[in-house]
């Protein structure tokens, strides 16, 4: 395992009863491919359908059956590695590897030990508080995904269901550059957008398309990395950061009592939010991994991977920089809209001829605010880009206020339709008629001399008069409309 | 016609299409040879239902002109292959009650050309074997004996039940598999032709596996012509198993008759072994003589890895076959013996289904990829596989065109005669062959002799990858100088 080589920010640092530590993270991401196919059978991926109803005589590991290798699966893997800016390896190795369960029909697992098909890639990582951090790619490499054993359905027996038996994974090694729970939550996700970007991996976490094994380790500012503790199949970003959390704190309070960690595999139970051992390293497996002889040595040619990367997607941190130089966007505003992709072709779309930063603003936050509320995703808005863009330009126009706009959202988002007919209909339209305006201030000004004369004193004041205004125009009247009247009444300039 | 089931392949061929007789009279000829032969206990399965179907399919198509390369030619089928709705158990309690869904590619091939299926052969258990003593079926006896003694013989193994069935004619021709000897031992042993093509050759889909990087499916037969007619349908690329090769199958019988004036033939040093028989030794002068009289070059060579051959062979092997037979562990098919929990389940499934040679090897080969041997045994087998595959390379590259030796150091022995023995002398059966698989080479066994107790011996070619045209046309003349080997008395029926 590499050092690390990280400043170390005292803020990240854990305080603990003996002084500060260290919390050094590694990650193991489990990414289901996006395949109609398994890794090595034509069986289907599809996820659901009644148990063992997606098996293969391959995946059911029938006598004399052989694996032949899925292409579109190791396009997707090699588009991932391409998307983290990782080594593509032209030639890599199946091997097996071998442990007995009921839910792994052949008795091993194919997989990729020495040789895989990806090597050292980098992923960037934008913290909240502006700075960027870089988490190293070990590697990635392709293997089967074994079957579900269900043991609560029956007193006496346990049933396996195989749909999943064979499924391709790509499995995302970090190198163990992460440092605090948070960085581990936020590695997680911008690797799921990665993923999301290249259509490569649902990420759909809460169907298991999406899992990570944490290691975790602490050690004192500047020493050696400590023994580490390996937190399997957490399945939620939350998870990551509890199982995290926990665990550090677990480690350090042994070693500050004077133990020692035992390297171990930990399970964490989500309920509590605590780790617990699953078995320790004089139990580990010895998975006599070697060279699949039923498969040849993965190859193909350079041209092939220069042709999947030509046809890559724009990924999240160019896009981002796109945004930034061309849409003259904040750092912030761009890494939310660039977070899911269909986010940010919805303010492309909303964006396109208008005021970015006013799509930029009403993207973030009044569209995903009131989508957060009613707990939907940008693909189930029930405002279209282009109503959204149509709301903009009526502001655009003078036709209506910035906050009959919110208005006019609120009505096209419960109850759709065309925003330019609902101003119409409605009546929404702003006044501009300047005289129409000067009439209501002289009104207003007239029924309150008391306060007219304090405004004269005290020009803030005047906003009480505006508030009085728009409110006897029903919010319609022009804002700066409105202003100029007054200043003019009040003789305030 | 001393009888119809003593004809050849060829001559079933021409006598079928000159309607001398129909193929369901051939077929119940060779029923009826099963059913007296029972003693032999070469079949462990008949299948005369469909037997007759086949043949009776065959003649109507010989009636309408429309016959294919094998119709109507009653064939044995090694118990390896998987056969669809037949008993298809590798000859082991393992596979208790197993009827396969699915036809192997090689036994597709042979239907698909009009072949006639008897029944399933034994075998030593999964393939694990050189006397054929393993099968869970019990073992098969030679139907050659000794011409001083009624004293059982073994046939040979693995494919001993194809070799005996061929000699005592209970089939015309039989599939069988070779990973270290399996064809070309029991071939030798019963004065029959045993070819094992080169890797890739034939299509492993289907058939039980034993040790993937080393199984290779070949005939058994009467004679040379057979051996070719039969491997010409036998082989083809398969894209279900990516280990096959895509090279044209050229017609091997066309490649008969051209002598071998002119070839070159090696002759390894390596192969003359320390206290060999003298009649082994005898038996190869004679083979060189008979080659020198037809025209042919002798040529010393040296293939100096082959004394490493045998052990890293029985580190390869067992290493892949305790991870091929990890699948039978008792949760979908064969047979399973309950207990308390899931590894109880296993381990009294996997103690009572295996017999106590495939348990051996298989901890042989769970031992040699276990952590911290995998580099001293596995790693450096298979550097030792590179060098015996790099000694053919060379010779082959110096312009010889095949290679003779002794096909085994012994001729048949007694049954039970190595019960006490320890399991390195019956491995000592595979000195000449192994190195063949090793090297992915082809490799064919001829008939060329008796010893002085008439019992039948046989000389080995081994030739260039994907050039078993040039084993038949050198091993016809091994044939026409020796003469045919034929069983002389039928003691058992």
């Amino acid at each position: 395992m590499n050092e690390a080589v990280r400043t170390k920010k005292p803020s990240k640092l854990i305080r603990g009863a003996t002084g500060d530590w260290e919390v050094v993270i590694g990650m193991e991401v489990h990414a289901q491919v996006a395949s109609n196919a398994k890794l090595f059978s034509g069986a289907s991926t599809e996820f659901g359908g009644a148990p063992n109803d997606h098996v293969s005589l391959v995946d059911a590991a029938m006598p004399g059956m052989l694996p032949v290798i899925n292409r579109e699966c190791v396009a997707q893997a090699v588009r991932t590695g391409l998307g983290l800016k990782a080594a593509i390896n032209l030639r890599s190795v199946f091997d097996r590897k071998n442990y007995f369960y009921p839910d792994l029909p052949q008795g091993y697992q194919i997989s990729q030990y020495k040789q895989p098909v990806v090597g050292e890639g980098a992923v960037e990582v934008d913290m909240p508080d502006g700075e960027t951090i870089t988490v190293g790619i070990e590697r990635l490499h392709l293997e089967q995904d074994a079957g579900k054993s269900i043991h609560d359905q029956s007193p006496t027996m346990s049933l396996v269901d195989l749909n999943r038996s064979g499924v391709a994974l790509m499995e995302i090694v970090s190198k163990p550059d992460i440092r605090s729970s948070e960085e581990a939550r936020l590695y997680l996700t911008k690797l799921r957008t990665i993923l999301r970007y290249l259509g490569t991996c649902d990420g759909d976490m809460e169907k298991g398309s999406l899992r990570a094994d944490v290691n975790v380790s602490v050690r004192r500012p500047g020493e050696p990395l400590g023994t580490r503790c390996e937190i399997k199949n957490v399945n939620s970003i939350r998870f990551v950061g509890q199982a995290v959390d926990y665990e550090a704190r677990r480690q350090i309070e042994i070693i500050e009592e004077g133990g020692t960690i035992d390297q171990e595999t930990r399970l964490l139970d989500a309920s509590k939010g605590e780790t617990r051992s699953m078995r320790s390293k004089e139990e580990a497996h010895d998975y006599r991994y070697f060279p699949d002889p039923d498969l040849l040595p993965l190859e193909f040619e350079q041209g092939w991977v220069d042709g999947l990367a030509a046809e890559l997607p724009e990924l999240p941190d160019a896009k981002k920089t796109r945004f930034i130089a061309g849409h003259g966007l904040s750092a912030y505003d761009a890494t939310v809209l660039t977070a899911e992709k269909e986010t940010a072709d919805y303010f492309e779309a909303v964006a396109r001829g208008r005021d970015a930063k006013l799509a930029a603003n009403w993207v973030i936050n009044e569209l995903a605010g009131r989508l957060n509320r009613e707990g939907k995703s940008i693909v189930d808005t029930p405002v279209s880009a282009a109503q959204l863009g149509a709301i903009l330009d009526l502001i655009g126009e003078n036709v209506i206020s910035g906050k009959i706009a919110k208005d006019l959202f609120e009505i096209v988002f419960a109850e759709g339709g065309d925003p330019r007919e609902i101003v119409e209909k409605r009546g929404m339209k702003q006044v501009t008629d300047t005289g129409a305006i000067e009439k209501v201030v002289a009104e207003i000004v007239a029924a309150n001399p008391d306060k007219a004369e304090q405004a004269r004193l005290k020009p803030a004041m005047i906003g009480w008069f505006v508030g009085q205004v728009m409110k006897a125009s029903g919010g319609k009247a022009n804002p700066q409309a409105v202003n100029a009247a007054l200043k003019a009444k009040l003789g305030m300039e | 016609m001393s009888g119809i089931t003593d004809l050849t392949i060829a001559e079933i061929r021409d006598g079928l299409g000159r309607k001398q007789f129909s193929a369901v009279e051939l077929a119940k000829g060779y029923l009826a040879n099963m059913e007296k032969a029972r003693a032999l206990n070469a079949y462990v399965a008949e299948t005369p239902e469909k037997a007759l179907a086949m043949a009776a399919e065959s003649d109507k198509r010989i009636a309408a002109g429309t016959a294919r390369a094998l119709e109507g030619v009653p064939l044995g089928i090694k118990d390896l292959f998987c056969t669809e709705g037949v008993h298809s158990q590798a000859a082991s309690h393992i596979l208790d009650g197993f009827k396969p869904v699915y036809e192997s590619t090689v036994t597709a091939n042979l239907w698909r050309d009009g072949a006639v299926m008897l029944g399933k052969l034994n075998m030593d258990e999964f393939a694990m074997g050189s006397s054929n003593e393993t099968s869970y079926y019990g073992p098969v006896t030679n139907p050659w004996r000794s011409r001083n003694s009624n004293a059982p013989l073994v046939p040979g193994g693995s494919s001993g039940g194809s070799a005996a069935a061929v000699a005592a004619r209970l089939c015309a021709g039989a599939t069988a598999t070779d990973t270290g000897g399996s064809i070309r031992q029991p071939a030798a042993f019963t004065g029959t032709v045993g070819i094992k093509p080169t890797y890739g050759r034939c299509s492993r889909w289907g058939i039980v596996a034993f040790a993937s990087s080393l199984d290779q499916a070949g005939p058994i037969a009467r004679d040379v012509r057979d051996a070719a007619i039969l491997l010409k349908s036998m082989a083809s690329v398969d894209p279900k198993d990516t280990t096959s090769v895509d090279v044209p199958v050229p017609d091997y019988e066309a490649a008969l008759g051209q002598g071998v004036k002119g070839l070159r033939i090696g002759l390894p040093k390596e192969y003359r072994l320390d206290g060999m028989p003298a009649e082994i030794e005898k038996l190869w002068e004679q083979g060189k003589e008979w080659l020198k009289d037809a025209g042919a070059e002798l040529v010393d060579i040296s293939l100096p890895h082959t004394k490493y051959a045998l052990p890293a062979y029985y580190i390869v092997a067992p290493a892949e076959a305790s991870s091929n037979l990890a699948r039978y562990d008792g949760v979908r098919y064969g047979l399973r013996v309950p207990g308390d929990d899931v590894i109880a389940m296993y381990e009294n499934t996997r103690a009572a289904g295996f017999g106590k040679e495939v348990r051996r090897r298989i901890l042989i080969g769970t031992y040699v990829l276990s952590a911290g041997y995998y580099d001293a045994y596995y790693i450096r087998a298979q550097k030792v596989r590179a060098l015996i595959k790099r000694d053919f390379d060379l010779a082959f590259e110096a312009g010889i065109d095949a290679i003779l030796t002794p096909a085994t150091p012994s001729a048949a022995f007694g049954l039970a005669a190595m019960a006490t023995a320890s399991p390195i002398e019956m491995y000592l059966n595979d000195i000449f062959t192994v190195t063949v698989n090793m090297a992915g080479l082809p490799g064919i066994a001829v008939p060329a002799g008796l010893t002085g107790d008439g019992l039948p011996l046989g000389l080995q070619l081994i030739g260039r990858p994907f050039d078993e045209a040039m084993l038949f046309r050198a091993g016809e003349v091994i044939e026409q100088a020796a003469g045919r080997f034929p069983v002389s008395e039928k003691w058992w029926a």
